[in-house]
């Protein structure tokens, strides 16, 4: 965060003062819903070298599943999805918001906690489906 | 005060950036669009998961199949290049660095859409 500095000399921190306050679950979402936004931009450019490894036939979406398939990339794979799943939520949420619902404060704390919870279900929920086999049912 | 708005500029309700609310509303009219699109993405992703690049190319040859995939890439990369300029005009406080990224991050996102659906479209026509 830049500090602006006064005539007199004196250099003043500007908000969000993010190491004095207190944190709070609806802190904590406004900020991993721009930071999921973020991560997903990179999301967006990986769904972009999927398609472009399948155009690229059976060896291309083999070159694609080789870093998909490491332990690094099933991280990054899983982060993608929590990602995914925060941001769909708490834009929902946002979306309330906008529409004037879902301001009260202690209403807020707890679709606030609502919405880390559905993430993080659904994102094990995706991994677990898959892991069990479940997955893959358009084939 | 005595306002130094003309009434012209107060009607256009464009405000100082030009530009009025039209980028806010750009945010949410793809949010909107994007939470069906999401759910079919989830939906694709789980159901292709663990299988081939045959059954890939099948399933995303589909006119319907294709042309939801390319509406889900091109709107999320639109609603991307609209939240990543707020960050960009949050944090960034050069109007150098600023123009810079913000023409960067335009350029990337022209480029993934045209790559999705070039991609698409050759996957397509296999």
């Amino acid at each position: 965060m830049a500090d602006i500095p006064q005539k007199t000399g004196h250099v003043r921190p500007l908000s969000p003062h993010l190491t004095i306050w207190r944190w709070q679950v609806t802190m904590l979402a406004s900020i991993m819903h721009r930071a999921t936004g973020m991560a997903l931009s990179a999301g967006a450019i990986v769904l972009a070298w999927w398609l472009v490894s399948i155009s690229n036939g059976p060896e291309g979406y083999d070159s694609f599943m080789v870093y998909a398939a490491m332990p690094l990339g099933l991280v990054v794979l899983f982060g993608f999805t929590w990602s995914f799943a925060f941001h769909f939520f708490n834009g929902i949420r946002h979306l309330a918001w906008d529409l004037g619902y879902g301001f009260d404060k202690h209403f807020a704390t707890r679709t606030g906690f609502l919405v880390l919870a559905l993430s993080f279900l659904i994102a094990i929920g995706v991994f677990a489906f898959v892991w069990t086999g479940h997955a893959g049912y358009l084939r | 005060m005595k306002s130094a708005e003309t009434p012209l500029h107060k009607v256009q309700g464009l405000g100082a950036a030009h530009s009025g609310t039209g980028h806010f509303w750009r945010e949410r009219v793809t949010s909107v669009a994007l939470i069906p699109l999401s759910l079919w993405f989830g939906f694709v992703m789980l159901g292709l998961v663990d299988t081939n690049e045959v059954v890939m190319v099948q399933f995303l040859a589909h006119p319907w199949n294709a042309l939801l995939m390319a509406a889900f890439a091109v709107t999320s990369l639109y609603h991307m290049s609209l939240g990543l300029q707020v960050v960009i005009d949050d944090y960034v406080h050069t109007a150098g660095m600023k123009i810079f990224l913000l023409f960067a991050v335009r350029c990337v996102v022209i480029a993934t859409i045209a790559t999705c659906v070039f991609a698409l479209i050759r996957i397509a026509s296999v």
